[in-house]
């Protein structure tokens, strides 16, 4: 399946969510797709999406987060799992789109090619109790129902192809999409009553 | 050696009174006593990570999410965050207002703390990070709030060093 097959099928259901994703295809991928304010694209600091989003569903325990990653950014934060294992937040969704490869620079075999480095059993050995591996789109949107229905800290690892889109380009700079990011999390609040 | 129990808890409280609500840090000796009195305090939120670059990240997530957040970590794990500091505080303008141990500088007697004590300077000079060392228990606090307020109205990272003079006890 493509990764752009299971964020199409996930599109919908973000509106009302707090969404981060990693660098390259995911983010154009999603951006394509129309941007919205509830959307941060984390363009660099590779790892560091999955740390955004416990950081953001420890702070924000009404919120539900939903992570874009990959396995080439989880491989390089894998410490993180254990940290999102420790607190459990059950507000995260953490969905892992393993392609197997270093696409957005330059298409170089990641560690998960072949099946080498089985990144779901990493994310259970982290301590972290509800993964889900899948490699259909049917299977990919069952994950993702089950995981918004649980309201429990949710691990989907997806094994997609290693294409992405033709172009790459956003009209949104990057402190811009920081500060209405933000700004968009403090209006909600805002809006629902909670201080700050 | 021993880590100073006063000292410490002049910079819990100055954390305190900085009202920052949420702590993430990596534990270390000379941080060890200050972090057990943030693990005791219900009223702010510790988060241990396992590695210093991903307390960039959840920094950032309590900065979205409104709260007033403090990094702690060693000057070793601050050199080891520098790609998150760079590629996610600085580049997209998110305040972090890191507390760090600086080890392996005047006074040290491990070898292992040296190099990275020599230096620390040298690359917060570099970063383009502003920073002031703290060596007094009686101006730790403000220099804390005034750490954090600069990091908010600045949108970058600040450090302010934690001294041997401040963390241990006189011999």
């Amino acid at each position: 399946m493509k990764r752009a097959e299971c964020i199409a099928m996930l599109y919908p259901e973000l509106d009302d969510k707090l969404v981060v994703t990693i660098m390259g295809a995911c983010a154009q991928e999603l951006y394509d797709l129309g941007h919205k304010e509830n959307f941060f694209y984390l363009q660099h600091a590779m790892g560091l999406a999955s740390s955004i989003g416990l950081g953001l569903a420890m702070h924000l325990p009404k919120e539900r987060i939903v992570v874009l990653d990959g396995d080439g950014s989880v491989l390089m934060n894998l410490g993180t799992l254990a940290t999102i294992a420790r607190y459990r937040p059950r507000n995260l969704v953490h969905i892992i789109f393993d392609n197997g490869s270093l696409l957005s620079t330059g298409g170089f075999d990641s560690h998960t090619t072949s099946g080498t480095t089985d990144l779901a059993a990493i994310a259970r050995g982290a301590g972290l109790r509800r993964v889900a591996a899948v490699d259909s789109v049917m299977d990919f949107g069952e994950a993702v129902i089950d995981a918004f229905a649980s309201d429990e800290l949710s691990v989907i690892v997806a094994k997609v192809a290693a294409i992405g889109p033709n172009h790459y380009g956003m009209d949104l700079h990057l402190p811009e999409n920081a500060f209405r990011f933000k700004r968009f999390i403090s209006e909600r609040r805002k809006a629902s009553g909670i201080a700050g | 050696m021993t880590v100073s129990y006063q000292n410490s808890k002049a910079i819990f409280q100055g954390i305190k009174a900085a009202g920052i609500t949420s702590l993430s840090a990596l534990p270390e000796t000379w941080l060890g006593l200050l972090l057990q009195q943030a693990e005791k305090d219900p009223d702010v939120r510790l988060v241990q990570v396992a590695k210093e670059e991903e307390a960039i990240g959840i920094a950032a997530g309590a900065y979205f999410a409104g709260e007033r957040h403090v990094l702690l970590m060693q000057n070793h794990g601050f050199l080891a965050a520098i790609n998150g500091i760079v590629s996610l505080s600085q580049l997209y303008g998110i305040p972090l207002c890191m507390l760090i141990a600086l080890r392996g500088h005047w006074g040290e007697p491990y070898a292992w703390h040296t190099r990275g004590g020599i230096v620390t300077e040298g690359v917060l000079r570099a970063l383009g990070i502003p920073f002031e060392y703290a060596r007094d228990p009686a101006e730790v606090g403000r220099q804390i709030r005034e750490a954090y307020t600069f990091s908010q109205s600045a949108l970058a990272p600040v450090a302010l060093l934690l001294t041997r003079d401040l963390m241990e006890e006189p011999l």
